[in-house]
């Protein structure tokens, strides 16, 4: 018997390269759907590791969240779980935009997604790093669609292979990773963690085109060298409302800590400008592609010189730890500079840095190979989520994280991919851009990237996308029969105040009055009083005395949709039209060389894109009008030619 | 977008030019419905609504209760027609004008433009022709949408583009404004702009409904002053636009009434662009056509920023001319007393001591001299050419006294344009419905942004990612 081993090997269905936040979500989809799935990381304890900001959520962040939770994710729960602030943004705005955002205790919610990953079935957590992606060429033929080649497994830096069916490519900022702090250059990932040094290599040789982008944090504080009297106090909400549909309310109301306020200034200012050539980015040395969405304080000092002063949040990184988190003062500059620059600021002069603010370059590809379903248009089997796809931020790396490991289940088991629509979810909005846009930075959710934003309210997640999450598996029956309910008592109640209608009778005028409403003139239904920006639905309760006893969640929804009625019908009438090119779907084997009068511009954008629907081709920039009708009479014509008519 | 079947399209289908005939095609589910509500007959009964497939009848086309034109209608039920879908022609006169405004009150009642090629493009999708025409319809759509835009742009000054770029980066500032409020509450608050948003709403919805009525007025040409010649029957209005523009481009006989419509012609004197616009002589008629045409030369001379206005002095003033005059006194005037070559039998004296009557107190309150100062008289043979140095010489002093300007300093052109300025208008008045009701801001600024897009497809100007661009580079986000 031949004891001598050469290297571990073993059969899973998939595996999960990297456990971040899109890491995490893939993992635990993957093993839900009982595939057996191996989550590789270079460092156990960074498992849902916030290495930038400490909180979750945000305007169009939060909507991510929520969408993810309805669909059956994770991290909604997560944060529930572990916040430590939480305030619900944008409240003085319609509620479309209204948005949840949550203080995290860094550590607690890395270790209570440990937690769950570690107890969920079917999954397997490997500290090591991937270096090879394994794959064959399909023969000729077997050809369909897009497809060149095929993924067989991966193997780690220790030689164990891996033979799988799908895997999901979730690296984050990891992939050659350099980190900047001035002149000081380090080849680490985040947080000093090891970088990922091999896999680039073997992801071009298969073909994968990579590119460079660049991000930055902030500097960590210690807490108990700032002077908090010299700020301002940000406390979070009185009642603190879930980021999860399944957390009950009542479970989470607890003690909050404080975020606070102060602001940079000319001198601040002055002594950012006086040490730009010692910046790597004003340097050059920096070559990624940086968000402008989140500049750092030097981008900010330059771009808006006429800005004589930046907000500045001190957060804290958690109960454990008296390190506060910087936000607003991101920065790549060396470290004297920084300590200089940071002690200028009240309530700083005399802090004390734990971490330095670095900027970080890494490897990440344009999402545009990728289907909408988040695999590789050439390597049948390969996926991607997260902040390599070119995103930025934890929850479109989770959004995405999840839709990448959900599909890639989906191929395994042969039912139909999770690809979201525009028009239902911020989580499309999101994958459409990545996949269908030239993003030339690191892409953030914003509201203003959604066209039908009334319709995806953070409010009505579950009514969107439960059914969904139920559809791949991950939401039981009894969570989706409870939503059906919920649809029904919403509309039954709406139905009852369009049809209930008070007369103008002098009681009704005097309560009306008395809570500073106009009187009746005449007969009026409960329905539209409550279109009246200075009335609700509660405070119509004594005129109603016929109304039923409904959960805060519905009547919610029934007073959203009555008054904004208008624009809610409006917009559903934008997404028909829309949807009808939506659903002309383009061949996967199309040759658009094939296809006369189209012009070379169009040609090209579309080869290049091979958009999976008219909708999406229209939406590629440099197709025109004109092209997208061309395209439908060519889809006619072949159309045609298939029946033979 | 250009493929949906389910909207009503319609499009002039003949060729613009002066032709006797003018046909307008409309082609879809709605089409019967959108006919009916502007084709009657004598009765004011609607018509292709009452019409059988295949059929044609003779009727009027209707805007409001004004009889636009008459015409032919001819009926085509699905399949049955070019297109396999309903559709109405309408056979009116042709006439550039009179073709434009029939379509536009087409469009006006649900129809929407035909994307080039579409006609064609709906035969094909609606099965009207064979695998082997296809190429031939894709090649036609691109071609045609080449052309389109070319003419497009080349029918835009640039002064219309410019323009309409200043207003949609209004329009981009303020929307990228609120969405970064939206984006990064803590960093910029909307508390209270409401207010300012409104008043920049008003001041560009303004702006736009100016060139909209620009369109409306006839003027679909690039700018000039808006010169508009009227009179009475046989007055010699058609001879001075001749003398002007050097040509014969108005029929002119003997016979009054012989200009049934406006003609328009650019006649350019030195460093000023005039837009001349020759009427039908005004007068009390029971032909339809013609009293057409009369309600047409009050309403060009409504929109003029100059008038011509022509009296036959070889013969007395009539009640005519006075009407004439009573109807716009109130315009910058010149009269013109023409016919000098015959004897006259109007002068200066009788034009002064019969006019001033017809107008208000504060006309007829002006002595000699002020009344001619402001109402410029000249003695001239239009068909002789006696007297046009000195029309020039008063339009000119006119023009750099600043007594004569244009009125509106951007004209639009093309329906298309006109269609998107509207909605751009109507999205605009969402913003201003919004505001009133106490809707939350961002449940409008949808609207706003949607402003943006139509003004930017007038200027052909695609969407890329102007918004997250000016949100990026005119405010500084947060974290």
């Amino acid at each position: 018997m031949d004891l001598k081993c050469r290297g571990a090997e073993f059969n899973i269905d998939v595996a999960i390269v990297g456990a971040g936040h899109a890491g995490c979500e893939a993992a635990l989809a993957c093993a839900r759907l009982g595939l057996e799935t191996v989550v590789f990381t270079v460092s156990v304890d960074s498992i849902a590791l916030m290495p930038c900001n400490p909180n979750i959520g945000g305007s169009s962040k939060g909507h991510l969240v929520r969408e993810l939770d309805a669909l059956g994710g994770e991290m909604g729960k997560n944060i529930d779980k572990t916040f430590i602030q939480s305030k619900m943004l944008n409240t003085s705005k319609g509620p479309a935009v209204h948005s949840l955002r949550a203080q995290a205790d860094k550590r607690d919610y890395s270790g209570a997604m440990r937690k769950v990953l570690e107890s969920q079935e079917h999954l397997t957590i490997k500290q090591a790093e991937v270096c090879e992606l394994l794959w064959e060429e399909i023969p000729s033929e077997e050809k369909t669609g897009s497809y060149e080649k095929f993924v067989t497994g991966v193997r780690t830096q220790t030689g164990a292979l891996y033979n799988c069916k799908a895997v999901v490519l979730c690296t984050g900022v990891y992939l050659n990773a350099r980190c900047l702090t001035g002149e000081s250059i380090t080849y680490t990932g985040p947080n000093g963690l090891q970088a990922a040094t091999h896999l680039s290599d073997s992801l071009r040789n298969a073909g994968v085109e990579l590119r460079r982008f660049k991000t930055g944090t902030p500097a960590r504080m210690d807490g108990k060298t700032i002077d908090f009297s010299k700020m301002e106090e940000q406390k979070g909400d009185e009642v603190i409302v879930p980021f999860s549909f399944s957390t009950d309310p009542a479970t989470i109301q607890k003690d909050q800590v404080s975020c606070w306020l102060t602001h940079t200034n000319q001198k601040t200012h002055d002594i950012i400008r006086a040490n730009l050539d010692r910046s790597p980015i004003y340097a050059g040395i920096i070559e990624g592609t940086g968000p402008r969405y989140c500049p750092s304080i030097e981008d900010k000092v330059v771009k808006f010189s006429e800005k004589e002063s930046h907000q500045v949040f001190i957060e804290p990184e958690g109960l454990y730890t008296d390190e506060m988190y910087v936000d607003g003062m991101s920065s790549s500059l060396p470290e004297d500079v920084q300590l200089a620059m940071y002690r200028t600021v009240p309530g700083l002069e005399n802090c004390k840095i734990v971490r330095n603010a670095y900027a970080i370059e890494y490897d990440c590809i344009n999402a545009k190979c990728l289907y909408p379903h988040l695999e590789f248009k050439k390597i049948k089997g390969l996926f991607a989520g997260g902040q390599f796809n070119g995103s930025s931020g934890y929850e479109e790396a989770a959004a995405q994280g999840f839709v990448a490991g959900v599909n890639a289940a989906m191929e395994i088991l042969g039912k139909e991919f999770l690809v979201l629509k525009r028009s239902e979810s911020y989580i499309g909005v999101l994958i459409d851009d990545l996949v269908t846009k030239d993003n030339r930075e690191p892409y953030r959710m914003m509201t203003s990237r959604a066209e039908y934003r009334l319709l995806l309210r953070q409010d009505n997640a579950d009514l969107r996308l439960r059914k969904y999450g139920h559809r791949i598996g991950l939401i039981s029956d009894e969570v989706y029969n409870g939503i059906l309910k919920k649809k029904e008592s919403i509309d039954a109640e709406i139905e009852r105040l369009k049809s209930v209608m008070l007369g103008a009778g002098s009681e009704t005028c005097k309560y009306l009055e008395s809570i500073g409403s106009a009187p009746l003139s005449t007969a009026t239904s409960l329905a539209s009083l409550i279109c009246r920006p200075e009335l609700d639905y509660k405070k119509l309760a004594p005129l109603d005395p016929e109304r039923p006893q409904l959960p805060d969640d519905v009547t919610e929804q029934v007073q959203i949709e009555i008054r904004y009625e208008g624009y809610i019908k409006r917009q559903e009438k934008q997404v028909k039209e829309q949807e009808r090119l939506e659903v002309k779907l383009i061949p996967e084997d199309i040759d658009y060389d094939d296809v006369p009068s189209l012009r070379i511009e169009a040609r090209q954008h579309l080869k290049e894109f091979r958009p999976v629907s008219v909708g999406q081709a229209s939406r590629i920039s440099g197709v025109s009008p004109a092209d997208i009708s061309v395209l439908l009479v060519y889809l006619e014509k072949i159309n045609r030619q298939k029946l033979g008519i | 977008m250009t493929d949906n079947l389910q909207k009503t399209i319609a499009a002039i289908s003949t060729a613009l030019s002066d032709s006797g005939i003018g046909i307008i095609r409309v082609s879809g589910p709605d089409a019967v419905k959108i006919c009916s509500e502007i084709i009657f007959d004598k009765k004011k009964e609607s018509v292709p609504d009452k019409m059988e497939a295949g059929t044609f009848r003779h009727c009027y086309v209707y805007d409001g209760d004004e009889i636009l034109d008459e015409c032919i209608v001819l009926l085509y039920k699905a399949p049955h027609s070019y297109t396999g879908e309903d559709t109405v022609e309408i056979q009116c006169h042709g006439g550039v004008y009179l073709l434009k405004k029939v379509l536009d009150l087409v469009t006006a009642h649900g129809a929407a433009l035909s994307a080039p090629g579409e006609f064609t493009k709906r035969a094909f999708l609606n099965s009207k022709m064979d695998l082997a025409q296809a190429e031939a319809v894709m090649d036609l759509i691109s071609s045609r949408s080449e052309g389109a835009l070319r003419a497009s742009r080349d029918q835009m000054s640039g002064r219309v583009s410019e323009a309409i770029r200043n207003l949609r980066a209004k329009i981009l500032y303020e929307t990228a404004f609120i969405e970064s409020a939206i984006d990064d509450p803590e960093h910029y608050d909307l508390t209270g702009y409401e207010e300012k948003l409104s008043g920049t709403v008003c001041e560009i919805s303004d702006k736009i409904t100016e060139m909209i009525r620009s369109y409306d007025s006839g003027k679909f040409v690039r700018e000039g002053i808006a010169t508009c010649i009227v009179g009475s029957p046989n007055s010699g209005k058609s001879s001075l636009l001749n003398l002007l523009t050097g040509q014969d481009r108005a029929i002119v006989s003997d016979i009054p009434g012989t200009t049934r419509d406006t003609i328009e012609e650019y006649v350019r004197l030195d460093d000023i662009l005039l837009k001349v616009t020759d009427t039908a002589g005004i007068r009390d008629t029971d032909d339809v056509i013609e009293s057409i045409g009369t309600k047409r030369a009050f309403e060009a001379a409504e929109n003029a920023d100059l008038i011509l206005f022509m009296i036959d002095a070889s013969e007395y003033l009539t009640l005519d001319i006075m009407q004439i005059f009573s109807a716009v006194y109130k315009r910058k005037l010149i009269i013109i007393l023409n016919k000098a070559d015959k004897t006259l039998m109007v002068r200066p004296d009788d034009v002064y001591s019969h006019l001033k009557e017809s107008a208000d107190k504060e006309i007829s309150a002006l002595s000699k001299e002020e009344f001619f100062e402001k109402y410029p008289c000249i003695i001239m043979s239009a068909s002789g050419g006696q007297g046009l140095e000195e029309l020039k010489r008063t339009i000119r002093a006119g023009f750099l006294s600043g007594d004569i300007t244009s009125k509106s300093d951007v004209v639009i052109t093309g329906l298309r344009h006109k269609e998107l300025l509207c909605a751009a208008l109507e999205s605009l008045d969402g913003v201003k419905e919004g505001i009133e009701a106490g809707v939350e801001i961002d449940v409008y600024c949808g609207d706003l942004y949607n402003a943006y897009k139509k003004l930017g497809l007038i200027i052909g100007e695609e969407l890329g990612d102007d918004l997250a661009d000016e949100i990026f580079s005119k405010f500084c986000m947060g974290k």
